[in-house]
């Protein structure tokens, strides 16, 4: 997020899309839900489910799956030519408005409308909305990301929120909403391909001397590594000969899971760290047991870059070790030495080659409780909100997008839509929610959302059983009839492996990213009958 | 000094702002006047009357939560009307249900305890909340004892049936925090007051099981219940607060960060509160983040290492399981180069560990091929 959670409160419109807070996100909902209510603040929802918040919203938009930059730029061509947008931002802080401009000047209403099916008055109604707010922020998930064109849709919420000048303010931002407890702090501490900690480039050679001198190491790689969506498909065609999963279940997570499990079966050495027997654990040659976050110290950096403290509160179960003593352990059996006495000491090497941890030790956390990245010295108060004044590059840029379809269209054989995503009671591959029986109670089973209308066409009964295929695989599941669903899209959540949506969904990547198209893909449904 | 802003307290002079309450300025002056019902964040109710205080030349005692400073009010708030009306409140509160923590100076504390006793279903001696009830604390501070009034018996059965809060109707004082962190902190709207008068009862819609209702479970209730009404199903005698450990840590599920206390009793973890008083979430919490703990205490969790032989896990030791991943990676390594091994490292372990991980990947295995699931 380029701002803080409590920001949300400050804006005077908030724009959610793609994100089913109130589910994924509940703490951050009660955020945006007391704005509108007790704050008199407006609240756009894009989505195309009639998710809980729309009952809070002053608009409600409901595009066709994947059309997400074509109402984006129908906002963005309204607000240039009823000139609402901030003149003095976008001339002073960024660059590529005329690109932008041109791109944009197909994307009338009525333009809009035909791909997106939103009608034409509603785009002009959320663009005056969202431009005419001296605050507006952003607030997005998965269902922007996932997607092939998931890089063109953030761009162009950033897009969006330059034209207005609502970046380095106060209430403003483009604010991702993370899934996972550390998955920003998985990223800032170069847990990806081609970057070192810090977002710091494999590619930069002064970036890599520093690390070769930090590490003591003569030579590090210069060329940036597979995307976790490359390394699956990698070990099939036997690129990728051995895999080290570290509390990670691709084997529910991935899409296309019947191909993704061919391609595990294909590697030579499969190493599994995790703290359950997990679906991909079975396939392992070697699995070794982690302690989890209740038994160890260490820090998190959450959805806001707040970098936080965990503490161990529990002793870990038989002979499970943290994560970073077993990976030193390998190393050291490599002729490596990675010895550090504690988490803390980690944090120091961290500081010391990480600039925007820099400032970051034990105590200072101890002390303030939390710190927002950048933070380069240990006097630096943190920085809650990015961009203040200047981009990191300098000027912002504006990237001319232009709408491309989704991977996968319905046809005759596949005549529905199938998106997917999590629901309140679970949590991703279910490894952990699923040992609760009250979470288990609350959510037993997987389920298929679908309209009346459309359970009707395919004679199904609420309750009863439907089987769903794709061009990949099939699951039977429950039917659920619910007026959140979109006419010609059934939902599925993707938590429970013994029906997974993955089974079914798209191994279509992002060209930049390698996101899969989680969101979009076409199935068939029909009756499974009660025996 | 400017005259206009000015309230005394306890004889202190102290400025305010306009529209500040007579609570707030009173904090915000080291000046502690208690509470019951008032809730950080949502909109005063003046219900419960604890925080009443005497404002000379006022005919009557006010609820200081409730009321905005004015210029040149003098307020005492412990003054000895003020004292005997909160033991009033208090002695009143006491005999509305069943407090059965050992202050009551009810007549026939055997029959008491045996009515609770049956009402409850078991022999606990004392109520779930013994030790962190707020109605306990002012009873000892105002040395309420009750007594006084004919004891009641609520007409609401306890509600048992959902997996995670026991509604006790019995030991519910109707100071109405629940209903304001449902409806105005979290927003669920989930649950109001019900019916009237002697009747009056906090219900869901239409008087429905939770279960049953708009309720998600986030378990704001429980956290800002000064009583044992809202309690943890699990944890409703167990998690006595002086035989357990509380230690703050940072939730392990979404990427909000919820700052958490794990509360603690023989190694495992019985209960999860919400820090009030941290940021991002200042005490709220999700069904996932306070109930959805059991897994850290599963049976099925991995306890040694394993080794595939002849197509089947086996336990190992840990230098076994070590030496032969080291020996494996070495092995691919030298044959296929470094380019040939991936790691997934995780977004749900430490920053520290997903460093270790970075480090060794691309130190050791030499290799940049490392990710994990920000994608899926």
């Amino acid at each position: 997020m380029t701002n803080t959670i409590a920001d949300i409160e400050k804006a005077d419109v908030i724009l959610v899309t793609g994100s089913n807070t109130t589910e994924n996100h509940p703490v951050i909902s009660s955020f945006i839900k007391r704005a509108v209510k007790f704050k008199n603040k407006k609240l756009i929802v894009i989505d195309p489910r009639k998710i809980k918040l729309v009952e809070f919203a002053d608009i409600w938009i409901r595009p066709a799956l994947g059309a997400d930059v074509a109402w984006i730029n129908g906002l963005m061509h309204v607000i240039i030519k009823e000139d609402l947008y901030d003149k003095r931002f976008v001339e002073e802080r960024t660059v590529g408005f005329e690109q932008l401009k041109e791109i944009t000047a197909k994307f009338t209403p009525e333009y809009a409308e035909k791909i997106t099916e939103i009608p034409a008055d509603k785009i002009i109604e959320a663009a005056r909305l969202y431009a005419g707010a001296k605050a507006g922020s952003i607030l997005y998930c998965m269902g922007i990301t996932q997607h092939i064109t998931g890089t063109d849709n953030v761009k162009s919420l950033a897009n969006l929120a330059m034209l207005c000048g609502n970046l380095g303010i106060e209430g403003g931002g483009v604010n991702p909403l993370r899934g996972q407890n550390n998955v920003q702090g998985a990223c800032d501490m170069g847990g990806l391909p081609d970057v070192y900690s810090g977002y710091q480039k494999v590619i930069l050679p002064e970036m890599r001397q520093k690390m070769e001198t930090a590490w003591k190491v003569p030579i590090l790689p210069d060329k940036p590594g597979l995307k976790a969506t490359e390394m699956i498909p990698n070990a099939h065609t036997g690129e990728l000969k051995a895999l080290y999963v570290i509390g990670e279940n691709p084997l529910v997570s991935d899409p296309d899971l019947n191909h993704a499990k061919k391609c595990m079966e294909h590697l030579d050495f499969l190493v599994v760290q995790d703290i359950f027997l997990t679906e991909t654990a079975k396939l392992a040659d070697v699995v070794l047991p982690s302690k989890c976050f209740a038994e160890k110290d260490g820090t998190f950096s959450n959805t806001e870059r707040r970098i936080q403290r965990v503490r161990k509160a529990v002793e870990a179960p038989g002979h499970a070790r943290d994560d970073w003593k077993i990976i030193s352990e390998i190393a050291l059996r490599m002729g490596y030495s990675m010895h550090y006495e504690d988490s803390e000491k980690i944090m120091e090497e961290i500081a010391f080659v990480t600039p925007s941890y820099g400032g970051i030790t034990y105590q200072k956390l101890e002390k303030e409780g939390g710190i927002y990245w950048p933070c380069p010295n240990t006097e630096h108060p943190g920085t809650p909100i990015l961009h203040v004044g200047t981009f990191p590059i300098g000027k912002g840029v504006f990237n001319a997008i232009d709408y491309i379809e989704p991977a996968e269209k319905t046809d005759e054989e596949y005549p529905m839509y199938l998106t997917t995503g999590r629901i309140i009671y679970h949590y991703h591959t279910g490894t952990m929610t699923m040992k609760s029986e009250g979470l288990n109670e609350r959510a037993p089973e997987c389920f298929v959302e679908i309209t009346n209308n459309d359970a009707e066409k395919y004679k199904l009964i609420e309750g009863g059983k439907v089987n769903v295929t794709s061009r990949r695989g099939e699951i039977d599941a429950v039917v659920k009839i619910s007026d959140k669903a979109v006419s010609g899209t059934v939902f599925i959540p993707f938590h429970f492996a013994n029906a997974a949506a993955n089974m079914l969904t798209n191994a279509a990547l992002d060209p930049i990213s390698k996101i899969p198209e989680f969101k979009v893909c076409a199935v068939k449904l029909s009756l499974v009958e009660a025996n | 000094m400017n005259n206009k802003n000015q309230i005394i307290i306890n004889g202190n002079k102290l400025s305010f702002e306009r529209g500040e309450t007579i609570l707030n300025v009173a904090r915000r002056n080291n000046i502690e006047i208690p509470t019951l019902c008032e809730l950080k964040g949502a909109s005063p109710t003046g219900a419960c009357r604890i925080c009443v205080v005497e404002v000379k030349g006022a005919k009557a005692l006010i609820t200081a939560c409730s009321t905005s400073a004015e210029n040149g009010m003098d307020v005492m708030t412990e003054s000895p009307d003020v004292i005997s009306s909160r033991k009033e409140t208090l002695n009143l509160l006491l005999a509305s249900g069943n407090h059965n923590c050992a202050i009551s100076g009810v007549k026939d504390w055997t029959q008491f305890q045996l009515n609770v006793c049956k009402d409850e279903g078991n022999n606990e001696e004392l109520c779930p909340s013994w030790g962190e009830c707020k109605l306990q604390d002012l009873c000892f501070r105002y040395q309420a004892i009750g007594g006084q009034y004919e004891q009641k018996r609520t007409k609401y059965p306890a509600e048992l049936a959902n997996p995670f809060i026991i509604r006790d109707f019995s030991r519910c004082i109707l100071c109405g925090r629940c209903v304001q962190a449902c409806n105005e902190i979290q927003v669920n709207e989930a649950i109001n007051f019900g019916y009237r008068g002697a009747d009056t009862k906090i219900v869901a819609a239409g008087d429905r099981p939770l279960k049953d209702s708009d309720c998600v479970f986030c378990g704001e209730c429980i956290q800002v219940c000064p009583v044992g009404a809202l309690v943890e199903k699990d944890a409703r005698y167990t998690a006595r607060s002086w035989k357990t450990e509380k230690v703050k840590t940072t939730c392990t599920y979404c990427g909000v960060g919820c700052q958490i206390f794990l509360h603690i009793r023989n190694n495992k973890i019985i209960k999860v509160t919400g820090d009030a008083e941290s940021p991002p979430n200042y005490g709220s919490l999700c069904v996932k983040g306070r109930f959805g703990f059991d897994f850290v205490n599963s049976s099925e969790r991995l306890t040694s290492p394993l080794i595939r032989k002849d197509g089947e896990l086996k336990e190992a030791t840990w230098s076994e399981a070590l030496n032969f991943t080291a020996k494996n990676f070495a092995k691919i390594k030298d044959n296929y180069g470094g380019d040939s091994i991936g790691v997934l490292t995780s977004a749900r372990i430490t920053n520290e560990e997903n460093y270790i991980a970075n480090k060794f990947t691309r130190a050791v295995l030499n290799t940049n091929n490392i990710d994990h699931c920000a994608r899926l």
